[in-house]
């Protein structure tokens, strides 16, 4: 079971993650996006761990995990609260440092 | 390896969704198969561990989560087509597609020696092997991590708070306003009309009818109207009036 076919599958999930954050509006949809880059990240660090025959690697995912739980969970109270003052979701509208 | 290629179009395909739906509850389910795709990927490469928390963590806690917000944020909170910096879409299009084909190609170019595979390592079985790992080597790092999460809760909790400012309404305050309200402007003091209860239709996407024929729009939740999903109730009426017509004739 060759490794190349799994690393290039995480390129291309990882590609697809940044094109999101860069082209959404919504700031649910732009998250979801930055969860699919972390994913794609440990899939390649999951078959690197395979390759190299260590669970090094598989700790690694693990702690990433952990960090996009804490991540997901502070990003969503502050999207939340955005949206309680100015009933919004859109990135676009969260713009009043600019003036 | 059929699970990899059987899996990987899937994916491909749904994550490409997320970039192209316009509701965030769609992009929601779609990163849902994205993620279980990945799980079953872990599963594939010797790492069961990391296949069951990717299915408890991701799908089932993560992706609820962002459920739940999208519900509070509301599902019709669809993203708008209208670009703010001109060009912005499509250069982070072309700008992604480069970034892509430059990160494949120097991926696959890349040889990455003989595969040494698990085997070996997991003979304990995974999660004993994870565990001798997690506790001698990392765990500085596993005890941050604990660290991270209680800030991470007590952030959310003191972000998600709102802080009461004017005191609770009573009953009998929200009774005053109501007749002060009337006194006002006239508004109804009593309960709101209840929707269409019709014979052969009863439903609160109907509207109640008033004396004169007219459908009152207070008797259908706003949030019907909003979505556009009111029936009309003399439509459903037609019939009605047709055999009316005819018991007229006789």
């Amino acid at each position: 079971m060759s490794a190349t076919p799994f690393l290039v599958l995480s390129a291309i999930l990882f590609t697809i993650g940044c094109v999101g954050v860069l082209t959404r509006r919504n700031a649910l949809v732009v998250f979801m996006c930055v969860e699919l880059m972390l994913n794609a990240s440990n899939l390649a660090l999951v078959t690197f761990s395979r390759v190299n025959g260590n669970l090094d690697g598989q700790v690694f995912a693990f702690f990433v995990m952990v960090v996009a739980a804490a991540e997901v969970v502070v990003g969503l109270a502050i999207i939340m609260t955005i949206f309680r003052t100015r009933r919004s979701a859109s990135v676009d509208d969260a713009s009043l440092l600019k003036y | 390896m059929t699970a990899f290629w059987i899996l990987s179009p899937i994916m491909v395909l749904a994550a490409l969704g997320i970039l192209v739906v316009r509701k965030a509850v769609h992009a929601a389910l779609l990163l849902a198969v994205v993620m279980i795709g990945l799980a079953l990927l872990y599963l594939v490469q010797d790492a069961p561990f990391l296949f069951a928390v990717q299915i408890i963590v991701y799908t089932g806690a993560i992706l609820m989560l962002f459920l739940f917000v999208v519900m509070l944020v509301g599902v019709d909170a669809s993203d708008s087509l209208v670009e703010t910096i001109r060009g912005q879409r499509t250069l982070a299009v072309i700008l992604g597609v480069l970034f892509g084909v430059t990160l494949v190609l120097g991926v696959a170019q890349v040889s990455v020696g003989t595969i040494t595979g698990l085997a070996k390592t997991n003979a304990d079985g995974n999660v004993v092997g994870l565990a001798n790992l997690l506790f001698t080597n990392y765990v500085f790092a596993f005890e941050a991590t604990s660290a991270l999460l209680i800030t991470a809760a007590l952030g959310a909790m003191v972000l998600a708070h709102r802080e009461r400012i004017t005191p609770r309404a009573s009953q009998a305050d929200l009774a005053r306003q109501r007749m002060r309200d009337y006194a006002a402007t006239g508004k109804h003091v009593g309960p709101l009309p209840a929707p269409g209860v019709y014979a052969r239709h009863n439903a609160v996407d109907t509207p109640a009818l008033l004396p004169d024929g007219t459908p009152s729009q207070s008797s259908v939740s706003r949030v019907l109207v909003a979505r556009g999903t009111v029936k009309s109730a003399p439509a459903l009426a037609d019939d009605i009036t047709e055999v009316v017509r005819e018991e007229d004739a006789k």
